[in-house]
């Protein structure tokens, strides 16, 4: 009796997402990937014991089954007439066993479904906080599409691998092992000659897996440059209109629509071919044990009984094989999957928060520069040897040409990142001793893009202070001198600002994201320079806001305008990496130097 | 995908397949056979191992001898059955790939196609991740039931003559026969109606969470520098868990039907058993027919589910191409006329009482602007006044809905498809970059010389930078490219339309990431360059504004004023509020 084997036939490699590998360390195998997986989230190992038995009861029940109906029809009807009670009875025990094994099979998959969906939820969740601990340097615009996977496809697709695989690969390893061990009760010989005739094809089978697996690659990486391309039809429709080159777009679209199909052949027929020699094989095999047992059967080593269910063995013994073969590209991905999330919880949080961590001392906040540089890692200094003190309560503007530095020293200050050399103190306490918890309520630093949440403008201001009532969101504004441009929302504090506050203008987000500074109370302000897109109008209440959110508190504020720079108490000149000036605006303007040259080039086209 | 199966999903994912069928006839043909093949030759190794046992085994084991050519007779008879049925499978699997990935790629061929000829205006009323979604998962989805259906198409042919076959052999038998399996195949649509629900809700889920994921790692900066890690990572773990409950509930369905459709044949087979042996006793069948059809009732269980999983993709198949479908049937392309440009300096460029509305809203309330050849105007205006939607009138990217905009005295519709993007170039505000070379990126596939590449980079200020990347001209920017700034990549978009030599330039606020000196020695070049080129640009700056011959005034859709900045500035208070409103921020502070 030849069962079909398990088989299911399915497109190759859907679309898949991401992009570089965040690996923390060497690449690990298949199996350490796992264990160390097994490790970082122990739900997955929850009453592992019991679905294990469960799955080896239920693969009993497989083999069982088909071997009642066998004895069914050898007892009972092999008589010249069939035995009616014998039947009868066989039927029942069989129908029974037919049950349990149904029962058993349910109660697996229903704990390994919430096993794994309970340990993939856990790895989601450590994956998202740990990627917010990274520090700014890991989580750069560019990779953020990818540290998204990190928490979504990637876990996706391991859970796709356990809906699908996993069953059939826990299965089909029970059933294997359950085979070898009655194929061996019946007749060592034929199980020798049995392994024997597998064994070109599990050799085979690794030089078979390794060409599926690069051809499933192949078709991955076409698909990625297809989906590359058919983005540049639709984000660059513009500029293929403005500029007529429908025709070329078109033809790169055709090339690589065609590289993959192509691919997802060449990966279909190696898996055909695959699949073809595993049944090539099996056949092979029960022809020889047809011709062996035989043999065997002559000189008494075999019953006729037992070598036609030896027959039948072969058959559960080949399933796991071509399962094995079918399931391999998903049990990659699962894997490349997993390697990848486990990769972001194994980078280490290079800015961490301190374990024995000190409060800030109460009070307005003074910052101390103590001979402080920094490197980007890999890259050359940016900040070479700042060292500098600014008194509690003072408003800083600090100035200088693009890429001369400044913004690193505004997330020096923050903590976002640590100096290379030196130190930073406020209020005498070395940064790296706060903890997390004063630092980030006493320093709040308003971020060059005013970043909205896809929420009302009340909900993203209390992002600054949690507890806030809408009636104090309401009061900020006003105190903010903001009354006006409030009034004119459609709900007031209850508008909903769209995805990224897209529904506000560039210059009405910074507004939301300077009253969320102003409920964070912080005694230490920095302020990032206001984007350039932002227009006139706005430009005139977001200088006002900001005037009303810095009095009376320790500000540094990184200028893009110099008017900043003229109302400040004080004006660091960054050039190169150096602070090279300092002083007030009034002294510095006509003292030759960096400070004079950049008032001058920007007077100049405004006067 | 987060759409509700449609009503009568059946009948019509019956019709998408009927679709494929007819787009590919004969590959769709060889996967049935073989598939077919592979049913009978299923069938025929049950045969074989029956008639071996029976000829083979049980004779010679009983007599203590065995003959040479009996045994090399099984053994042929197994080997060429088996090698009958693989040619089954590989006519099956392969003919059924080659036919998905054949209507795989000749939609997203067509999808993307229509891409390329709707009007920019319909782009505009659709959202990118919509569109990407219609060319990639959705026609993967469209096709998805094309996997299984040759081998279900085969298992239905058996399935029928497997009937035919119980009904001459035994009507009772018959019966439980037509019980069982339409039995399986009703479980399995039971099963896919109340799992599809699920599958959408875990799918919206999963975008949600992933929306979630999106938006706290873009604003990961604010989320540090507030200290709201824990909160965040809160919002994620609701979302997260509501995602696994849901899966926790696909595996209890799913858990549940397994197990039945598993064991529904076996229970079958006890049945015929059962009724069998009784009609057995009553001398209607005799043994051996009873035995066989026991066989077949087991060997059937399998192909069966290939019903099934048909049937299972069917609703996701449908929603897919009704996806599809919106984007292959959307109507509207622009027409053109046959009129060609023949001026080889500065375009003429005049705009009569155009007006143009995004849906409902007019933002465009009757346009009129002449340009003569060879100036430069630039048009101000405050957010929201329609400064860019003129701009890509101009070019016509789009067609007013009443008036008219002409080149060279011409209207822009009656000119031929290509004549317009021949003559004049818009840089918008956010730049595009193709996943190509720097060259590629500037020329887009035009045969240039690299002297004039490089003359157009110089004069969009950006020969210093492309000079400095790795490859020069060869350098891939772009998606998987060398991550530019936004200033580089403007400048790279602005060389761009240079390099054209356009008779007519659009630049719209295409400056705005250039540092102010940089922007200035920009448009310094364009006036001096000898091409004569008409220039519109939108401006915010006033020193950008300085270097126009014209000021446009566009206040609320319509044109407030014009003249030259002097002028403007002295006569509209509107114009003087906009364009000086940094000179007052400045006084404000030091007073």
């Amino acid at each position: 009796m030849t069962a079909p084997a398990a088989e299911r036939p399915r497109s190759a490699a859907a679309p898949r997402t991401g992009g570089t590998v965040d690996a923390a360390g060497p690449e690990r195998g298949a199996f350490a990937t796992l264990a160390h997986g097994l490790r970082l989230a122990p739900e997955f190992r929850e009453g592992l014991l019991v679905t294990l038995l469960l799955a080896l009861l239920s693969t009993a029940g497989r083999v069982v089954v088909p071997v009642a109906v066998q004895q069914t029809i050898d007892r009972g009807l092999s008589g010249p007439t069939p035995d009616t009670g014998l039947v009868r009875t066989a039927c029942l025990l069989a129908a029974a066993a037919v049950l349990v094994t149904a029962g058993a099979n349910y109660a697996m998959n229903v704990r390994l479904y919430r096993t794994t969906e309970n340990g993939l939820a856990a790895l989601r969740v450590r994956g998202f906080r740990r990627v917010h601990d990274l520090s700014v340097l890991h989580q750069a615009a560019e990779r953020r599409g990818s540290l998204v996977s990190r928490v979504t496809s990637d876990v996706d697709t391991i859970s796709t691998f356990m809906q699908w695989g996993g069953l059939l690969v826990l299965v089909s390893t029970a059933q294997m092992l359950l085979a070898t061990v009655l194929m061996l009760v019946w007749s060592w010989q034929l199980t020798l000659l049995v392994y024997a005739c597998f064994l070109p094809l599990f050799l085979g089978v690794r030089f078979f897996q390794a060409r599926l697996a690069s051809a499933y690659l192949t078709v991955r990486e076409r698909m990625g440059e297809l989906l590359g391309a058919v983005a540049e039809s639709v984000v660059g429709a513009q500029v293929i209109r403005a500029h007529a080159v429908e025709a070329r777009t078109a033809e790169r679209v055709d090339t690589a629509v065609e590289a993959t199909r192509a691919a997802q052949v060449r990966a279909q027929t190696i898996a055909a071919a695959t699949y073809s020699s595993g049944e090539l094989t099996a056949a092979f095999a029960n022809g020889a044990v047809v011709v062996v047992g035989v043999l065997l059967g002559i000189d008494g080593d075999i019953t006729t009984g037992r070598l036609v269910g030896f027959l039948f063995l072969v058959t559960l013994f080949i399933q796991p094989v071509q399962v094995a073969t079918e399931l391999l590209n998903e049990a990659q991905n699962a894997v490349a999957g997993l390697r990848r999330v486990l990769g972001v919880l194994d980078t280490p949080t290079d800015v961490a928060d301190p374990a024995q961590g000190r409060p800030l001392p109460p009070g307005p906040v003074g910052v101390v520069f103590d001979h402080v540089a920094f490197a980007y890692p890999g890259g050359p200094e940016v900040v070479h040897d700042v060292d500098l003190a600014i008194a509690p309560r003072t408003r800083v503007a600090v100035v200088g040409e693009t890429g001369s530095g400044k913004t690193t020293l505004a997330k020096l200050v923050t903590r976002l990142m640590d100096p290379t050399r030196g130190r930073v103190l406020l209020s005498g306490v070395p940064l790296d001793e706060v903890a997390f918890s004063s630092l980030r309520s006493r320093v709040v630093m308003v971020p060059q893009d005013g970043f909205l949440f896809d929420a009302t403008v009340a909900d993203n201001v209390r992002y600054g202070r949690a507890d806030a009532t809408d009636d104090e969101v309401e009061a900020a504004f006003l105190e903010l001198g903001l009354g006006d441009w409030l009034a004119g929302l459609p709900d007031g504090v209850a508008t909903a600002v769209g995805e990224r506050g897209e529904s506000l203008s560039v210059g009405e987000r910074q507004l939301v994201a300077i009253a969320r500074a102003y409920v964070a109370d912080p005694d230490l302000l920095v302020l990032d320079e206001a984007t350039s897109a932002v227009d006139p109008a706005t430009e005139v209440r977001l200088q006002r806001a900001l005037d009303a959110l810095t009095r009376g508190r320790t500000t540094l504020a990184i200028a893009h305008r110099l008017s900043t720079a003229e109302g400040a108490d004080e004006v660091l000149v960054v050039d190169k990496g150096e602070v090279v000036q300092r002083g007030p605006h009034a002294e510095l303007v006509d003292v030759p130097g960096v400070y004079a040259r950049l008032h001058a080039s920007w007077v100049a086209p405004h006067r | 995908m987060t759409t509700k199966p449609p009503p009568g999903v059946l009948r019509r994912g019956f019709g998408v397949l009927w679709v494929a069928v007819k787009e590919q006839p004969r590959i769709f043909t060889v996967a049935a056979v073989g598939s077919f093949v592979f049913a009978v030759t299923t069938i025929g190794q049950a045969y074989v191992f029956g008639a071996v046992t029976d000829r083979v085994i049980v004779p010679s084991i009983e007599r203590g001898e065995a003959e040479t050519s009996a045994l090399a007779l099984a053994f042929l008879a197994i080997m060429l059955v088996a090698t009958l049925k693989v040619a089954g499978i590989i006519a099956r699997r392969l003919g059924a790939g080659i036919m998905q990935y054949r209507l795989q790629a000749g939609y997203r061929q067509r999808v993307t196609r229509r891409y390329l000829t709707l009007p920019f205006a319909w782009h505009q009323r659709h959202p990118t991740g919509e569109l990407l979604s219609n060319a990639g998962s959705d026609v993967e989805a469209t096709w998805s039931p094309i996997a299984p259906f040759p081998f279900a198409v085969g298992v239905v042919v058996m399935l029928v003559g497997t009937l035919g076959l119980l009904v001459v052999t035994d009507p009772v038998l018959a019966l439980v026969g037509s019980v069982v399996f339409p039995l399986i195949a009703w479980l399995t649509v039971v099963y896919s109606r109340r799992m599809s629900p699920l599958m959408t809700r875990a799918q919206q889920l999963r975008g949600e969470v992933s929306g979630i994921a999106h938006e706290s790692f873009d604003g990961a900066l604010v989320v540090k520098t507030l200290g709201r890690e824990t909160s965040e990572t809160e919002r994620f773990t609701a979302k997260a868990h509501e995602l696994r409950d849901t899966m926790i509930r696909v595996g209890r369905l799913r858990g549940l039907f397994d197990p039945v459709i598993e064991a529904l044949p076996s229970l079958g087979v006890l049945v015929v058993l059962l009724v069998g042996t009784a009609r057995v006793g009553s001398g209607a069948i005799d043994a051996g027919q009873l035995v066989r059809v026991a066989y077949l009732f087991t060997l059937l269980a399998f192909p069966v589910r290939a019903i099934g999983w048909v049937l299972n993709e069917l609703p996701r198949s449908v929603v897919g191409w009704d996806r599809v479908q919106r984007v292959l049937t959307a109507s509207g392309s622009q027409e053109h006329g046959d009129a060609r440009l023949t001026g080889a300096r500065g375009a003429a460029l005049s705009v009569a009482g155009a007006r143009f509305a995004y849906g409902d809203a007019e933002v465009l309330h009757g346009v009129d602007l002449e340009v003569a050849p060879g100036r430069t105007v630039a048009v101000v205006g405050p957010t929201g006044s329609g400064k860019s939607t003129l701009a890509t009138l101009l070019v016509r990217l789009v067609d007013p809905a009443q008036g008219v905009v002409r080149l060279d005295g011409t209207d822009a519709r009656d000119l031929a498809a290509g004549e317009v993007a021949r003559a004049a170039a818009l840089v918008p505000q956010s730049t595009f970059l193709f996943d190509d070379t720097v060259r590629g990126n500037v020329t887009l596939g035009a045969d240039v010389p690299d002297e004039d590449v490089w003359a157009a980079l110089r004069l969009a200020q950006a020969d210093g930078f492309v000079a400095a990347l790795g490859s020069g001209l060869d350098t891939v920017v772009g998606e998987r490219g060398t991550t530019l700034s936004g200033g580089q990549r403007q400048r790279l978009a602005l060389a761009r339309a240079v390099v054209r030599r356009p008779r007519l330039l659009v630049l719209d606020d295409a400056t705005s990431a250039v540092d102010p000196q940089v922007e200035q020695r920009i448009l310094a070049g364009l006036r001096a360059s000898d091409a004569g080129s008409t220039v519109v640009v939108v401006a915010y700056r006033q020193a950008t504004i300085a270097l126009a011959d014209e000021v446009v005034f566009l206040d609320r859709g319509v044109v407030a004023d014009r003249g030259t900045h002097a002028a403007l500035s002295a006569r509209s208070a509107g114009y003087r509020d906009l364009v000086t409103a940094y000179e007052r921020v400045t006084d404000e502070v030091i007073a």
